[in-house]
């Protein structure tokens, strides 16, 4: 059967065979790296007298690379900042990056060999839940430890994983009130893109209004990932004229969503907006100006001030430049290596079951955030933090609430 | 009473909307409709050429803000302009390099321009950064204008109506109306004929493909006035144009012009009473139940076979 | 019993490519990787399913379709969900509101299990439907496009489209399909724990076997009147209508046996690598599976496995040690592939490999014949002679 191809390839250079052996060189290559990777093989973890190694995995590739970058920076920074002063435990950390592509399955497939080939004591990473979901199951299997740094949709607590965002719960419900007592809000107008975070977060936000607040919900819809016509929406929006928009548009819809919202007459002295998805790095390619006015609900803004936060802010600028931004997710990938730090201390080993059970109850008085602390359930107690949109694209704390227990599985918004 | 105005307001709103959301598909599916109608060539890198023409506005209105900061409500224009021509350069370079050496096997030139789409990505994120990014926009584009006080009417929404226009009329004129037109109609029907009444159908084929391209930056250019600008922007857009123009008819122009008038007014209107994912699906399938109906599309040209 | 070797195995060469491709898979892989490379090696060996179906379909029926990641993730899909429901037993569950429903229903307020999903607790249909419904769908589409001559680029287009649709109404309806998260934590598979090593280089066998059995019904079909067809088909479609065949029946089946063989492929996937997502049946990974057959060899039943584990290896690589690289490369390698090798790495090794193993006393022996005898349908891709190109001019 093979042997029916003619022509085309008949005339090349012998240049080509050359290619032919090139490519299987190549394949050779693979190969010979990884039969290499099993001969590092040793019990338990990779821990050594001088040094121990974790694993980072996140997305440098693909369209979650926007996102996912901050994330990587942040936590070497704070690798970096630990191994400048000791390490942990005498030991120095030393990193193995992996690249997960914006691609689930590479995910699994790297977290596996982080688990199983690198042997790393703890990973820092991924991003969406998407991604969380398919490391999961090797994370709970091979008993790794993983620290996560998005708020998310909530409805998961792990023995393996120390989620170092917000649950949805803890970044809806006080805003809500807020916005509720503030604006003297009746009526919501939810939207989001389609997935699975804006769904589930919008579930709890109209049993909210719903059930607590006595409001009404006038409107509630998906947009597909990667929208880029509201007009339909605004127009909505004009119709129903709700007392609150509240938002969680994410990716290039965001930019697209403001854009046309102010095009279309929808502005801060006419409409009062509410967003759970719009952070500093975002805020790049919205621009100022067309959010100029609305509010956004998440639990560190890289305005807050604290002292914690301005040596944060200045030490991240210093290393990555001075352009950069720090959004809500940069400063919790940044949490994870600190509150890593501080478990593996406390229990005195880098035992994942040792480290697990030595987390709940590790506060870090030093978060640029201020203070956190580690609940039994694996999530974060934490502050929601709602900032008013500046023309110049920066973010104004107008409110602060009480540090909130996390409550992955809430009662009564299910 | 008052209701009711409101209620007259929306309607004109949604209207204006509608036409809007054609335009945007007009102006996308135009360059599309130039090189897969005319050429027969399918370029997946469309919405990468449309990206340029969006980097372009975006590196201008960078330099204008920075340089002659007094430009700054005029730059628009210089960068629509040059959106086209860097777009259309860019074209003309890839018509030389792969398109010509495909003609031949058009399913291939598919799957090659796809490989040069991942490319072309790979560099904007390499020279741009994978952030999405925002040209600044002038001051006279923004915002609405109100011709009554329960009306807002997207400034940008007009600006780009106008562009389409004036680049559909341009086309209609060049293709139609010129010497050129009648070179590019001549090959596209009969490409030996052409070559034998001493048509330069290469030539005609290079331009042909540039002018596509050019059309899709200046669409880039327009589109950072409603959405964002990343490496995958246009990627997102690619569907959507070709459907638009394989449910026109290919070779027709007005039958792209007609098919993205009923995609955008379906979708428009869909979206208003239904939920945006759910609209979308509707009409993605309405449209794929219709060719199937009558795959030439909704105008062709009759050709004797 | 020589008619069989024939057809099946393709006579002597045929049976040492296909040997030496089962010795790879089936031998080297198993003893020179270890359980997590295998496993690696086995997801890619999924995508290998697909390749081969283009094959079939593209290179030798000249039908290329975008969106064979449909007929991937829906038999993936239709496998995953009946995992999900063996996993999601009361007992595991009892801490939802209601339990023995799959955990993305319960936060989606669904109180019992949809319709759709009731038959997938019997294994036996599931089986069945990983392979029917998929080729059920192909078959609907198939007709509807034939049937009324739809030409080759609009075909792509509108696979494309339908993929698009999908992925969008799999995201949308997430209390059916968990969402853009897809169905995950699969565990076992009739009590048998799937995640177990040991039950992942049986599966990877499993596997191996499976693909080795397509690529034997590939050979059958080709070897058969209607891959000759096929090819006549796809150079010249009108004359063999006017021959008085139907043309779009052969058309719509060995569409139909591509989608089955992506099904199979997909069903694997979600055994092997424990979860399935929307993100495996959109635009992106349906064209990356062209890919894969394109570097193959389009015409090459083998080729296309070597394309894909060549692809896939690639991309593994690349993307751990040059991530910035790869999609330059990926790009690259497409490009150059399709205007430059249009049959691959099996037109590369026609044209030079052969050549160049025969200098050695043994690979003469083996590999050294020249392509046996010319058959009757010389398999030049279909527009590279000048005839074509005027006639498709009218």
């Amino acid at each position: 059967m093979e042997s029916r191809l003619t022509g085309a390839t008949r005339h090349l250079p012998r240049r080509l065979a050359l290619g032919a052996a090139a490519i299987s060189l190549l394949a050779a290559s693979v190969f010979g790296q990884m039969a290499q990777a099993d001969d590092a093989n040793t019990t338990g973890l990779a821990v050594t007298d001088t040094t121990v190694t974790v694993g980072q995995l996140h997305s440098a590739t693909g369209t979650m690379a926007i996102s996912e970058t901050g994330s990587i920076q942040a936590e070497r920074l704070a690798i970096d900042q630990i191994n400048a002063s000791g390490g942990i435990l005498g030991r120095q950390i030393k990193v193995v990056q992996e690249d997960g592509a914006s691609d689930w399955p590479t995910f699994a497939e790297k977290a596996k060999k982080l688990l199983e080939s690198d042997k790393v004591a703890a990973v820092f990473g991924c991003w969406t839940s998407a991604s969380r979901k398919a490391v999961l199951p090797i994370f709970e299997k091979d008993n790794g430890l993983l620290y996560y740094p998005t708020f998310y949709e909530g409805l998961e607590q792990s023995k393996n994983v120390i989620y170092t965002g917000q649950e949805a719960t803890q970044q809806i419900l006080a805003s809500l009130d807020w916005i509720a007592k503030e604006k003297g809000a009746k009526t919501f107008y939810l939207l989001g893109s389609d997935y699975i975070w804006p769904r589930t977060s919008m579930k709890i936000a109209r049993k909210h209004i719903e059930n607590v607040l006595g409001g009404k919900v006038v409107g509630e819809e998906y947009y597909p990932l990667g929208n880029t016509q509201f007009g339909s929406l605004t127009n909505k929006i004009k119709l129903k004229k709700p007392d609150v928009v509240f938002a969680a548009v994410v990716g290039g819809s965001n930019v697209a969503f403001y854009k046309q919202l102010k095009a279309a007459g929808i502005t801060s002295d006419k409409q009062t907006l509410l967003t759970i998805s719009v952070t500093e790095d975002e805020m790049l390619g919205i621009g100022g100006e067309n959010m100029k006015g609305f509010y956004s609900s998440m639990k560190y803004f890289q305005t807050l001030d604290n002292p914690n936060n301005k040596k944060f802010v200045e030490e991240f600028k210093a290393k990555y430049g001075k352009d950069s931004v720090i959004g809500d997710v940069t400063q919790a990938g940044y949490l994870g290596p600190w509150l890593w730090k501080a478990a593996v201390e406390k229990a005195g080993s880098f035992d994942v079951d040792k480290v697990v059970a030595a987390s709940p109850g590790i506060e870090l008085t030093t978060a640029p955030e201020g203070y956190v602390k580690v609940h039994e359930n694996h999530h974060l107690w934490s502050k929601a933090r709602i900032a008013e949109i500046q023309a110049d694209g920066t973010f104004k704390v107008v409110h602060e609430s009480e540090l909130i227990e996390p409550n992955p599985f809430p009662k009564g918004y299910q | 009473m008052e209701w009711l105005s409101d209620f007259g307001a929306i309607a004109v709103m949604q209207g204006f909307n509608g036409l809007s959301v054609f335009c945007v598909l007009l102006l996308m599916a135009l360059g599309l409709a130039i090189i897969f109608g005319q050429m027969g060539v399918i370029n997946m890198a469309h919405g990468e050429f449309l990206t340029v023409g969006a980097y372009t506005t975006y590196v201008i209105s960078t330099l204008t803000l920075h340089y002659v900061p007094a430009m700054q409500p005029y730059y628009f224009f210089f960068a629509i302009i040059a959106s086209f021509f860097i777009a259309g350069a860019l074209g003309w370079l890839v018509e030389w390099a792969m398109i010509s050496k495909l003609y031949h096997r058009p399913l291939d030139t598919l799957l090659a321009t796809w490989g040069l789409s991942l490319v072309m990505q790979q560099a904007f994120r390499s020279i741009f950064g994978a952030r999405e990014v925002g040209a600044e926009m002038p001051e006279w584009i923004m915002g609405s204008w109100n011709p009554t006080d329960a009306i807002d009417i997207p400034k940008n929404g007009l600006f780009v109506m106008g562009l389409t226009v004036l680049c559909t009329a341009t086309i209609f004129i060049m293709l139609y109306r010129s010497r050129w037109g009648l070179h590019v109609r001549a090959t596209m029907q009969n490409r030996v004929m052409s070559r034998a009444v001493g048509i330069n159908t290469k030539k005609v084929d290079r331009m042909t493909f540039a002018l596509g391209c050019g059309v899709a930056g200046v669409a880039g250019a327009a589109f950072t006035t409603i959405g964002s600008t990343g490496p995958t922007a246009g990627s997102l857009y690619i569907v959507d144009t070709f459907l638009t123009v394989v449910f026109g008819g290919a070779a027709s122009l007005v039958g792209t012009i007609a098919s993205a008038f009923t995609i955008a007014q379906a979708q428009s209107i869909m979206e208003f009473f239904l939920s945006g994912s759910m609209a979308k699906v509707l009409t993605l399938s309405a449209v794929i139940l219709i060719l199937m109906l009558r795959p030439q599309g909704l105008f062709s040209i009759k050709v004797r076979k | 019993m020589k008619n069989a070797y024939e057809n099946l195995l393709g006579g002597k060469q045929g049976a040492i490519g296909l040997l030496v491709l089962a010795a790879l898979i089936l031998v080297v892989f198993p003893l020179a990787l270890d359980t997590f490379r295998l496993n690696m090696v086995g997801k890619y060996l999924t995508y290998a399913f697909v390749a081969v179906g283009l094959v079939l379909c593209w290179g030798y029926g000249g039908i290329l379709s975008l969106g064979q990641g449909i007929f991937f993730g829906v038999g993936g899909y239709c496998m995953a969900m009946f995992l999900k429901l063996e996993a999601s037993d009361p007992e595991s569950t009892k801490i939802q509101s209601t339990p023995g429903i799959p955990d993305f229903m319960d936060w989606n307020q669904l109180t019992e299990l949809p319709m759709m999903w009731q038959p997938f607790h019997s294994f036996g249909f599931t089986l069945v439907a990983v392979v029917a419904v998929p080729a059920l769908l192909a078959l609907i589409i198939g007709i509807a496009m034939f049937k009324r001559r739809v030409g080759d680029v609009y075909f792509s287009i509108v696979t494309q489209a339908i993929a698009a649709i999908l992925t969008i109404l799999i995201i949308g309806q997430q209390g059916l399909t968990g969402g853009v998260n897809g169905i995950t934590d699969l565990k076992t598979l009739l009590g048998w724990d799937i995640r177990d090593n040991s039950a992942k280089v049986v599966l990877y066998f499993v596997n191996a076997f499976l693909l080795l059995g397509c690529i034997l019904v590939g050979r059958f079909v080709l070897t058969s009147k209607l891959g000759r067809l096929l090819m006549a088909m796809r150079d010249k479609e009108e004359r063999v209508r006017f021959s008085g065949y139907d043309v779009a029946s052969f058309k719509i089946f060995v569409f139909c046996l591509a989608a089955a063989f992506s099904a199979i492929g997909g069903a694997m996937f979600a055994l092997q690598v424990g979860f399935m997502s929307p993100s495996f049946v959109g635009i992106v990974p349906s064209i990356e599976m062209v890919i894969f057959a394109a570097v193959g060899g389009r015409m090459s039943l083998l080729g296309a496995v070597y394309g894909t584990l060549l692809v896939s290896f690639g991309k593994t690589y690349f993307s751990e040690s040059f991530p910035e690289l790869w999609l330059y490369l990926m790009g690259g390698l497409f490009i150059v592939v399709v205007m430059y090798f249009p049959n691959g790495i099996a037109g590369l090794w026609e044209s030079h490999g052969r050549k160049w193993i025969a200098r050695f006393p043994l690979g003469k022996q083996l590999f050294g014949v020249p392509p046996p005898k010319v058959r009757v349908f010389a398999a030049k891709p279909p527009a590279a002679s000048p005839a074509r190109e005027l006639e498709t001019a009218p």
